[in-house]
């Protein structure tokens, strides 16, 4: 009844480096190749995040007196590729997903241990050629979302940089999602079913299935627009007789389910990681299921609520409102089953529960000016204006980051087998919550009155309230400081935490932590209910 | 030669690996197929969308003539068949047979490639004329280089089953089927290709 090790990997595996070493390699293990997603993200953050400050820095005054026009259009266009592209999608799908996947699955590796490797290791260089293109003569400065015909008139080397990056990261982001499909269908444990799964592994199926057939249509867009900029062709150029609005219902057909793509895992990690630390079952495991299922097929046909105001026809309009107002549904039930599993439980405050509690506050109020966006007249009111800013960050920073900082905190001991300071854990929430809600809460009121997003200089009526949500951005990016130390400090001096700390039940918990090069000493365990807390006495402390 | 023979050492112990547990490579496969599928699948509904909304300027020539095209068609179509002939002579054990047909496949791919270039040469239209024209070569420039790719890697194939020594046999015939697979597909693709640029 073992799972048979795939004796070329174990070859290959005793000859890779040891110790810290092995995560400058070029190695096949799927927790290194996590890791490696997980830190090479993170050093994106860091420049992502000293983007958004100068952003915040220049938006202090209502002249653009930090920076140049133009300067700002690409500082925008890089944090927001970056943020998207190089954070986001591969933290929150690619290292958790790596590391946690196989686990839960009751596997050694990954399907694909090579494609896996070969999709990470796509994304370092594609990043640097990214931030590089930055530094050629005309960086791109159209907005991660490249629409034509800005981006086929603005000055295009760097333009034409950034779509070669952005294809490369989508072809890892690809192959990462075949490899987990793979994984989660293919390579589960024998005697475990589908439904006695984590919640995380379903998370991850429902984004890979996205992931596989969204993405190939940004990359042929992405290679359409560039034969617009070298060849020039007319696709999307009026002047040719091309067409504008084709690239924005191709563009959205990908980024609307980017979203899901970015929001969905973290879906999955928060449903981790509320049962362990309230000591109760996950609430509502098929509904849950079924949401996640419901999300991934809505969310293929609701792209056109990003464009009610190019002139969409109302058949077009009406049709896009309704699909979107169905995604609350099952979204809503997804949140009363969070709240429903942390009521009654005997909840533990620490760093990991409160980014959780953090993350549910600032989604639904971001769910709900999500719902708001999708009403016709209300998004033609705010269309373009701060108030897409502050809703779209609530969902992926108050969202997905909220919970990529949970995640970290819950799964730290198990990559390192040391606990992370709580103090300094708790000063890192409280200064993320105070900031972000800071930062990003006064732009909805910017957005009602009308400032428009993505332009350097505003209307000196404006300063006031844009001052105090500069405030907020330099408060998050202190907010990293603390967490770095206690990054550093854990690893090097943190208390052992010994295998299990937080008496959790799912499968990466029963091997030891850090775990052995296969997983597994001997055969994996069957976890039949990965969320039975509350039953057995002595599994409570 | 060291780096060749450990190669080769670690593919054999692939083989041996594959007894244990299941092949999901075909499944890996299919995925990215699905993947692939859906890169044309936007370049289709982006015609059909220019054809719908977007009129031909006066004065603007798009014109397309079917005797190639549907020659195309029939190359493809049979060597999608003379490629299952080899799958079938590689399960009867039959090796040189296998080859065989692999390399009929190929050419046929090749002949397709050239005719396809013919068209080319002879349309009265370039790449930047219109946006019909963009749209034509981007799509079947696209296909082409799936043609391409695909028939490149059908000459690997038919190397690799050379009788005796080719590492692909009656008990490892993944890298054929995988193959096979992929050109089937890519001569489905053509199939509506042809029914949306050159019928519709």
């Amino acid at each position: 009844m073992t799972i048979s090790i795939d004796s070329k990997d174990s070859n290959t595996k005793s000859l890779q480096p040891k110790g810290w070493l092995r995560y400058f390699s070029f190695s096949l293990d799927h927790k290194v190749i996590g890791i490696q997603y997980l830190v090479c993200g993170f050093l994106f953050y860091l420049i992502g995040g000293t983007l958004a400050s100068a952003i915040r820095i220049e938006l202090a005054s209502p002249m653009s007196d930090f920076m140049p026009r133009d300067v700002y259009n690409q500082v925008l266009t890089l944090h927001g590729t970056i943020m998207i592209f190089l954070w986001i999608v591969p933290v929150v799908n690619g290292a958790f997903g790596n590391y946690l996947i196989p686990f839960y699955v009751g596997a050694r590796d990954m399907a694909f241990p090579r494609l896996n490797a070969v999709a990470f290791w796509l994304i370092p260089p594609s990043g640097l050629m990214l931030v590089a293109s930055y530094f050629v003569e005309g960086a791109a400065q159209a907005g991660w979302t490249a629409y034509p015909p800005l981006s086929i008139t603005t000055p295009q080397s760097g333009q034409i940089i950034w779509i070669m990056s952005v294809l490369l990261l989508g072809g890892s982001s690809i192959f990462g999602g075949i490899n987990f499909i793979a994984t989660i269908i293919k390579l589960r444990r024998p005697g475990l079913k589908l439904m006695q799964l984590p919640m995380y592994c379903w998370a991850m199926l429902g984004t890979s299935l996205l992931v596989v057939l969204s993405t190939p249509v940004l990359a042929g867009t992405l290679i359409l627009l560039s034969f617009d900029i070298v060849a020039h062709t007319g696709f999307f150029n009026p002047v040719l007789g091309g067409n504008v609005v084709v690239y924005q219902h191709l563009f959205w057909f990908y980024s609307h389910p980017a979203v899901y793509i970015m929001v969905l895992p973290a879906f999955g990690l928060v449903s981790e990681i509320l049962p362990v630390h309230s000591r109760k079952p996950l609430f509502g495991y098929t509904t849950m299921v079924f949401s996640i299922m419901g999300i991934v097929v809505l969310g293929l046909v609701v792209w056109a609520h990003h464009m009610f105001t190019s002139g969409t026809p109302p058949w077009m309009r009406l049709f896009f409102t309704i699909a979107t107002a169905f995604i609350a549904v099952p979204t809503g039930i997804k949140f009363f089953n969070w709240v429903a599993t942390l009521w009654g439980g005997k909840i533990s405050i620490n760093s990991a529960m409160l980014f959780s509690c953090g993350f549910i506050i600032n989604f639904v109020f971001g769910g709900i000016t999500g719902v708001a966006l999708a009403q016709v007249p209300f998004d033609i009111h705010v269309h373009d204006t701060y108030f897409v800013v502050a809703h779209f960050h609530y969902i992926v920073y108050g969202g997905t980051v909220f919970i990529i900082f949970s995640s970290i905190y819950h799964w730290f001991p198990k990559v390192t087998g040391k606990l992370m300071s709580e103090k300094l854990g708790i000063l890192h929430f409280a200064i993320t919550f105070i900031g972000f809600n800071l930062c990003f809460a006064p732009q909805h009121w910017l957005g009602l009155n009308g400032m428009p997003r993505r332009v350097a200089e505003y209307d000196p009526q404006f300063q006031f309230v844009n001052q105090i949500s500069s405030v907020g951005a330099l408060l998050m990016a202190m907010s990293t400081i603390p967490f770095l130390v206690n990054i550093f400090l854990s690893i090097k001096n943190g208390k052992d935490s010994g295998d299990n700390p937080w008496n959790a039940l799912t499968p990466e918990w029963l091997t030891s932590s850090p775990p052995p090069v296969e997983n597994w000493e001997g055969e994996a365990p069957l976890v039949e209910e990965p969320y039975g807390y509350g039953k057995p006495i002595s599994q409570e402390n | 030669m060291t780096t060749l023979d450990s190669s080769k050492e670690i593919k054999k112990n692939k083989s041996e690996a594959s007894e244990h547990h299941e092949d999901f490579r075909m499944f890996g496969l299919i995925t990215f197929l699905i993947a692939d599928g859906m890169t044309f699948a936007g370049f289709f509904a982006a015609y059909l969308t220019y054809k719908a909304v977007n009129p031909l300027p006066d004065g603007a020539i798009y014109e397309l003539e079917l005797p190639i095209p549907t020659l195309n068609t029939i190359l493809l179509l049979v060597s999608s068949a003379t490629f299952h002939k080899a799958g079938k002579a590689l399960l009867k054990n039959n090796n040189s047979d296998t080859q065989k047909w692999l390399i009929v496949t190929a050419l046929l791919g090749i002949t397709f490639l050239i005719c396809q270039l013919f068209e080319y040469f002879n349309l009265p239209f370039g790449l930047t004329d219109n946006l019909f024209a963009s749209t034509f070569y981007a799509l079947t420039g696209f296909h082409g280089l799936h043609v391409t790719l695909g028939t490149l890697m059908i000459l690997i194939i038919s190397w690799q089953t050379r009788p005796k020594e080719g590492r692909i046999t009656n008990q490892n015939m993944f890298p054929l089927e995988a193959v096979e697979l992929y050109w089937h597909f890519v001569d489905g693709i053509w199939v509506i290709l042809f029914i949306i640029l050159y019928l519709l």
